[in-house]
């Protein structure tokens, strides 16, 4: 033992007697995770909340919260002896007189922009592939808290320069709380301490940003983690792999290395972008005054789809005994994100009552084994992608010289249209490859070989699945649920069945969900086909005589070409290696 | 190879606990078999060439290095960039344009010490470390249905020794003295809108009624702030306006509230161009005011077509017709500009001739 590592034992030892640490790490660090790259997403999110922290702690010590307006004088040639507020002055002072302050500012904007994709991707995910089911509900609706954090993140960050484009963003997310019914105006004059912009709300958004929303969410990430670890990741099906195992490469050492050196990769990365690629160029904008703006002001991405509700929807406001209600403004930017947020975190629980499914689901779900769950995602990035398109519809009226007029008109009608018919196509399409599955279950691969046999008679070689194939195909079998049966009015015993009504939206709703599923072919029908297939395969055999290649076909990883001789299993491998993993 | 197949805990899987109402169908149905099902000993496993050739795995072990050797390099070249290169010197960069130089370097460098620690972990993972999958089961989160009965022992007789469910009177004065002690916390929000002087000052409702615009008031460019005269304003042309007395307010008040809702236009387009006003003669010889201030949520507005009259909103595209009495005529925003009535004073400068006669900007409640 080196003199590392017995400093290192004895201080386990002395931290152990303290915490009794050893009993964590002895379970720990055998830890089984999943392998999947799909399962990065998350970890770009985490990742890029860690870069956003450090970089905003260094954003920090430069950084001043005030609107007192100052003269500036600073080395930007341009603004020199413009008057303008403490805030904007010193970000100009972090661009172009600190050095790396502007690498720093661009990195922590493009990380902030990646943690909110990449939390967005995650999120679908694990929507399409079922891993928000039981016994992970509550891991989704902290998600779905995250992103929306996230978003409260991203707008009141993008606020505190208080350059042009940011001050007019605080003039609509005024100008929208001035249109909540009852409560609005008084709500905008105590969150901006009277008239807009007045001297305080840059210093009380700082405190938001960097203090209770990061707070919110580093607890939340916490907890988001310790769930994930208490229930184990879920796994995509595949050899050796079921509901009730965790097939994958234990922490120590093999995550460490790839997940704490992922961390470096995606830091790494972010300041290649950061140094490289200009993002927020504030002084191109200049100072904030409530009288100007300039034209073509886009949001950040993850604002623009609330920016497009509110740009496309119809101009409708009613007086009603005196008092004013601005359905053109409350309905796109408060009705509708407060409806897509809670029923994004109400969704496990929706699918959950109709399906009926008190199983607990380890085992991922392919989309296409969930046909309808698929639709509904595909209609709602439908939904959000026509809003986003509405969000910069004045830059597509020029880019592409259409009237915006027209743009308006065809979104207005399309967000109500077109996320049906994304619905239906999707759910169709998962329906015909279900079958195509089911085919290939039953009959094996077509080779397109024609084969005459010795009578006379053409047949073409199917092939057998690969075992890897076999196992992510028919994992349609335990994904596969009947609806649910039809509730009766008057049960056997002739009591009354109370709750008629609820029992039958449900049981229509569950044949709404599941009732145009392909049924897949039982474990006896697959063996038999495969063995059909396998028989095809061998009147072949004589064509392989006389190969001299030592080069045969295993079957797995969808059939690779194997050397003979090289280990072939997990058992063989460790074998090789000396049994010693 | 016991250790294969199960790592940590070789308890079988327990179907039939914590299912308290899982319909039979459910627990009767394997939940998967076949392939899926293999030992994991079984899983077919393609070997890596680092496996079986000692010279990749040699080469592998060089790469590794490499790569956190050029790490440190890189950290080293970061030092030497912050400290020797000018910070206000640009270098192009093809497909990115002209960026700082300094800032361009510190990033490369940064970026790629940062990035070679990990890229040199993922390939000492990859290409040296064991790739055998190994099984863990799991286990059910649920608690036994011994311990079920003890939470629920445990909750009773806590109830039972605290008196909860017997002393009524204090359950209930307990609940209601919750219910109000969060009243402090949201009283005290009242003050985010803080008296000056003592004073609360004039109401939500009479601040967003009101501008700096009173009769008489001269009106001045935008930036350069002088007197505006009749023949200034260009037949087509559109002129940022503001009053007179702006600067004094702003130096008073020591914000630009003011700004925010004086801020005007004024544009001139022949007088058999316009169609309607919003009151009879509020034009000077063609003419017209109107607020600068977007009645959908607030964004200035300053984009006109002089040939149609439209003045469109650079935010959300709300169009209004200021040869129409600023009406609107698409887009989301749901009321007309408001029109500042004006004309010339004595000297001959445009000067506003009454208030604004309704509230400027966005839409709020008690606007009626």
């Amino acid at each position: 033992m080196s003199t590392t590592e017995k400093v290192g034992e004895s201080v386990a030892t002395y931290v152990d007697q303290r915490v009794g640490s050893n009993r964590f790490l002895g379970r720990s660090l055998k830890k089984v995770f999943p392998d999947h790259w799909s399962f990065m997403l998350g970890e770009i999110a985490l990742y890029s909340f860690i870069i956003v922290l450090l970089t905003g702690v260094f954003l920090t010590l430069f950084y001043k919260p005030s609107m007192v307006e100052v003269v500036y004088d600073g080395s930007y040639v341009p603004l020199k002896g413009v008057m303008m507020s403490e805030a904007y002055a010193s970000t100009l002072d972090i661009s172009f007189d600190v050095r790396g302050g502007l690498l720093i500012r661009q990195m922590h904007h493009w990380a902030a922009l990646l943690f909110i994709a990449a939390m967005s991707v995650h999120m679908f995910r694990v929507f399409f592939t079922g891993a928000f089911r039981k016994p992970r509900e509550f891991n989704w609706v902290i998600g779905i808290s995250l992103i929306t954090l996230g978003l409260g993140a991203g707008f009141s960050g993008y606020s505190l320069p208080d350059d042009l484009l940011s001050g007019t963003g605080l003039q609509i997310a005024r100008g929208i709380v001035q249109a909540i019914p009852i409560v609005g105006t008084w709500g905008a004059f105590l969150l901006f301490d009277g008239e807009f912009p007045g001297t305080e709300f840059i210093s009380r958004l700082y405190g938001v940003h960097i203090l209770l929303i990061p707070g919110l969410i580093l607890a939340l990430v916490t907890v988001h983690l310790m769930m994930v670890w208490t229930q184990k990741h879920t796994q995509f099906p595949g050899p050796g792999r079921t509901n009730d195992n965790v097939v994958g490469y234990p922490l120590m050492p093999i995550y460490m290395a790839k997940a704490g050196g992922f961390f470096f990769v995606v830091f790494g990365v972010t300041a290649l972008i950061g140094g490289l690629v200009s993002i927020n160029p504030i002084w191109i904008f200049g100072p904030y005054t409530p009288d100007q703006v300039g034209a073509g002001s886009q949001p950040d991405w993850y604002i623009g789809w609330l920016d497009g509700a509110l740009r496309i929807f119809p101009n409708i406001e009613t007086v009603l005994f005196g008092y004013t209600i601005s359905w053109n403004i409350f309905i796109p930017s408060v009705i509708v994100p407060g409806i897509v947020f809670t029923v994004a975190a109400l969704y496990p629980f929706l699918e959950a009552w109709v399906t009926g499914d008190k199983r607990d689901h380890n085992l991922l779900n392919r989309p296409r084994n969930a046909p309808t769950r698929t639709g509904i995602g595909v209609m709602a990035i439908t939904f959000y992608f026509l809003l986003f398109i509405g969000g910069g519809n004045d830059i597509i009226a020029i880019t592409f010289d259409l009237s915006i007029n027209a743009i308006i008109w065809f979104l207005r009608i399309a967000v109500i249209v077109l996320p049906p018919i994304a619905f239906l196509v999707t759910r169709r399409i998962c329906i015909g490859l279900q079958r195509r599955d089911r085919e290939k279950m039953l009959h094996g691969y077509e080779s397109g070989r024609i084969l005459r046999l010795p009578h006379g008679e053409f047949i073409e070689v199917h092939e057998p699945l690969s075992l890897k194939e076999r196992a992510v195909l028919e994992s349609a079998i335990e994904s596969y649920r009947a609806p649910l049966p039809a509730p009766e009015k008057v049960d056997a015993n002739g009591v009354a069945n109370k709750h008629y009504r609820r029992d039958m939206i449900r049981y229509k709703l569950s044949r709404w969900f599941y009732a145009d599923d392909i049924v897949p072919p039982t474990r006896q029908e697959i063996e038999a086909g495969q063995a059909h297939v396998s028989h095809d395969a061998a009147l072949e055999a004589p064509l392989h005589e006389y190969d001299e290649d030592e080069t045969v076909m295993v079957p797995f990883h969808g059939g690779v070409l194997h050397t003979a001789g090289e280990p072939a299993t997990n058992r063989e491998q460790l074998e090789e290696r000396g049994g010693n993993l | 190879m016991s250790d294969l197949t199960t790592r940590g805990g070789a308890s079988a899987p327990d179907h039939g606990h914590g299912h308290g109402d899982v319909p039979a169908d459910d627990l009767a149905r394997p939940l998967y078999e076949g392939p899926g099902a293999l030992p994991a000993a079984d899983i077919p496993h393609r070997p890596r060439r680092s496996d079986f050739d000692p010279k990749a795995a040699r080469r592998a072990e060089r790469q590794v290095s490499a790569l956190f050797l050029l790490s440190m390099l890189m950290v080293v070249l970061f030092v030497v960039a912050y400290v020797a290169i000018d910070p206000y010197a640009d270098v192009y960069i093809p497909m990115f344009g002209v960026v700082g130089f300094q800032t361009f370097a510190l990033g490369l460098t940064f970026g790629l010490g940062v990035f070679c620690i990990g890229a040199g972990a993922i390939q000492w993972a990859k290409k040296l470390m064991p790739d055998v999958e190994v099984v863990q089961e799991r286990h059910s989160l649920a608690s036994t249905s011994h311990e079920d009965v003890e939470a629920a022992e445990q909750y009773e007789r806590g109830k039972e020794e605290s008196g909860f469910a017997q002393y009524k009177i204090i359950r209930r004065t307990l609940i209601a003295a919750l219910a109000l002690f969060p009243i402090p916390l949201v009283v005290m929000l009242r003050d985010l809108w803080s008296p000056k002087n003592g004073s609360f000052g004039p109401s939500p409702v009479e601040l967003l009624s009101t501008t700096a615009w009173v009769e008489d008031m001269p009106i001045v460019t935008d930036g350069t702030y002088v007197k505006i005269r009749p023949e200034d304003v260009p037949v087509g042309g559109l002129v940022s306006a503001l009053p007179e007395n702006i600067m004094e307010i702003q130096e008073a008040e020591h914000n630009l509230n003011a700004r925010g809702k004086a801020a005007i236009i004024l544009v001139r387009m022949e007088p058999d161009e316009i169609r309607a006003q919003q009151g009879d003669g509020w034009d000077y010889q063609g003419i017209l005011a109107y607020s600068k201030i977007c009645t959908h949520v607030g964004c200035p507005i300053a984009l006109y077509e002089h040939r149609t009259h439209h003045l469109l909103c650079p935010c959300h595209q709300s169009t209004f017709d200021l040869a129409d009495a600023g009406n609107v005529i698409f887009g989301p925003a749901a009321r007309r500009m408001p029109q500042l009535r004006i004309g010339v004073n004595a000297e001959g400068y445009l000067v506003a001739k009454a208030p604004f006669a309704e509230p400027i900007g966005p839409s709020f409640w008690e606007r009626g």
